[in-house]
């Protein structure tokens, strides 16, 4: 089985955010960079759907960005990806940017699955896997907390508002993986050693224009700290008062 | 002509969502202050409420009917609606921000080759041009942006554009049978959830966090948001603690949520978790740390032992419920 995962380099999460002089994109001082989490599930998973499928199945991680990317890069590999290939731009595409520079390198390989985190942390757009999908004319589950297959059949349940969709899926297709989906691995010292060995090729991504453009970016207001009514249960009976009088929402 | 906006409506089970018609509403404000056609589609089998829609002032409704989107198809909704979106002409689509509107939206947007903006939570004409503001970053940051395409799709986030009814007439509803030829991707089932309030749905959130102790506390979470009507949440802590499942999870890695009222029971609010819920529109604090950081964003705090409070505080909401 030929297996892809795409990966992004992101904020990690515990950081805050500052806007930079532009007012367009974020001080990237000071701000530690990490796998986003939830590509951490697709490469769990796409590791696990390797070992399953045994053979010579091989994994290899795509991520489209700068050079710190790689970074990101190798922890999947020293997770225990097979190879990794970083389309580079110096640009911050869009989602549409992105899953445009990963179909036009993913679709000269034969893969059966593409797994990618369901949204990546920076953007939120929770678009470039269904995007990927429709470009490589691929099927698609977004938000997949499980997966089974079952033939040439694959068998996704995805999480929506009050319960899961049980969603049939053709191969080829692409998953966006969700919290919950796996556990994902620690790399060992023994991975990270090999992940050191393991190549990463370069491609450029093919030139693109964005379709969507950013005119400022600034931190919500903070909101007034409120009032503290005490510290025990008596306090209880003037919250609900407020609740009810000034809140008016119970 | 004018351009054209069409207003993607979400059904399930053959009823019209509530969102649905925060959608309907948006479209119509859109197309009054950007001068535009506006028409409204529904996919599905059989629609039992789709005369609704003309209560939110569209009159023109196109329904394209199979019986194979009965059920939810990504592959089948995106080809069936860009191929009536192509024959309609129109430049302009408005979906909600909802499980499926998300999982749609950007189908739509790769097949019609349109910008994509998601998760709107302002939109303002006022220079002629459409700037959308949205949360990025779990809504650290808030962005201004703007579509450089003649096509666009565009997805507003639940709840916050308030659906308006103006009991207008009943609109013009055409059928269109449709058939549609890529069921790659299809839903078979649905498994709900055992009988609980969504947390990305709720008006009200009840949540927990680790200094509910453990699990086996979460049944005090339970009955104070049984007796508000609301959905239990918990912060990333417990849940990776694997005291509560993931679809509760309120923050960064979880849910971002904009409920009306917010009761952190036992949560300090890690940088995360106050990321995904500080817009809500109000917020209670209860937690033994009088220096916790959830007590900078709370409107009401009670800086207390939660084991003494949750029972008194439902105790107290019933009696008013039962007024």
């Amino acid at each position: 089985m030929n297996i892809a995962v795409c990966v992004s380099h992101v904020p990690d999460t515990a950081s805050k955010i500052k806007i930079s002089g532009d007012n367009k994109s974020i001080d990237k001082t000071g701000v530690t960079y990490i796998i986003n989490p939830y590509d951490e599930f697709a490469v769990e998973e796409a590791l696990k759907w390797r070992e399953k499928s045994g053979g010579d199945s091989k994994v290899i991680v795509f991520s489209v960005g700068n050079e710190t990317s790689k970074e990101t890069i190798k922890k999947a590999l020293a997770m225990g990806a097979d190879e990794g290939i970083l389309i580079k731009t110096e640009n911050d595409f869009d989602s549409s940017g992105i899953a445009k520079g990963l179909s036009e390198e993913l679709k000269s390989y034969n893969f059966d699955i593409v797994f990618c985190g369901k949204q990546s942390v920076d953007y939120d757009d929770s678009a470039v896997p269904q995007m990927l999908a429709e470009f490589l004319g691929f099927s698609c589950a977004t938000v997949v907390v499980d997966l089974k297959l079952e033939g040439n059949k694959i068998t996704a349940e995805r999480e929506i508002e009050g319960g899961r969709e049980v969603v049939e899926l053709e191969l080829p297709t692409v998953i966006a993986a969700q919290k919950g989906l796996n556990e994902p691995r620690y790399a060992s010292l023994k991975g990270i050693m090999t992940a050191k060995k393991k190549t990463i090729t370069e491609k450029p991504a093919v030139p693109y224009e964005n379709q969507t453009e950013i005119v400022k970016m600034n931190t919500p207001t903070a909101k007034q700290p409120g009032r503290i009514l005490g510290t025990d249960a008596s306090a209880v009976t003037e919250l609900v008062r407020l609740l009810r009088e000034e809140a008016k929402v119970i | 002509m004018p351009d054209k906006i069409i207003a993607v409506l979400e059904q399930r089970e053959g009823k019209l969502k509530r969102f649905a018609f925060e959608v309907v509403t948006t479209a119509v404000k859109l197309a009054n202050e950007l001068n535009l056609e506006k028409e409204a589609v529904v996919v599905g089998s059989n629609v039992e409420n789709i005369n609704e829609i003309g209560n939110y002032g569209i009159n023109k409704v196109v329904h394209l009917k199979s019986d194979k989107l009965a059920n939810y198809s990504s592959t089948g909704y995106a080809e069936v609606v860009a191929n009536y979106v192509n024959e309609a002409e129109a430049d302009f689509l408005l979906l909600s921000n909802t499980a499926l509107g998300k999982d749609l939206a950007p189908y739509l947007a790769a097949k019609i080759n349109a910008g994509l903006i998601v998760d709107a939570v302002k939109l303002d004409t006022s220079t002629g041009e459409l700037v959308v503001t949205r949360p990025v970053y779990a809504g650290k940051a808030l962005i201004d942006v703007k579509f450089k395409t003649l096509k666009k799709v565009l997805t507003i986030r639940p709840n916050i554009f308030k659906a308006v009814s103006n009991n207008g007439s009943t609109p013009e509803v055409t059928v269109k049978e449709v058939n549609p030829s890529n069921l790659k991707s299809r839903v078979t089932s649905f498994k709900k959830s055992e009988g609980k309030l969504d947390v990305a749905e709720a008006d009200i959130i009840v949540s927990g966090g680790r200094g509910m102790k453990g699990p086996e506390n979460f049944h005090l979470i339970e009955k104070l948001a049984e007796a508000l009507g609301a959905a239990v949440g918990a912060s990333r802590a417990v849940v990776d603690a694997g005291w509560r499942p993931h679809r509760e999870q309120v923050g960064q890695t979880g849910k971002t949520v904009s409920p009306t009222l917010y009761i952190a029971c036992g949560i300090s609010g890690a940088i995360q978790h106050l990321a995904g819920m500080s817009s809500a529109k109000y917020i209670v604090a209860i937690n033994k740390d009088k220096d916790a950081p959830i007590f900078n964003i709370a409107d009401y705090g009670i800086a207390g032992d939660v084991f003494e409070i949750i029972p008194i505080l439902t105790e107290e909401i019933k009696k008013i419920k039962s007024q």
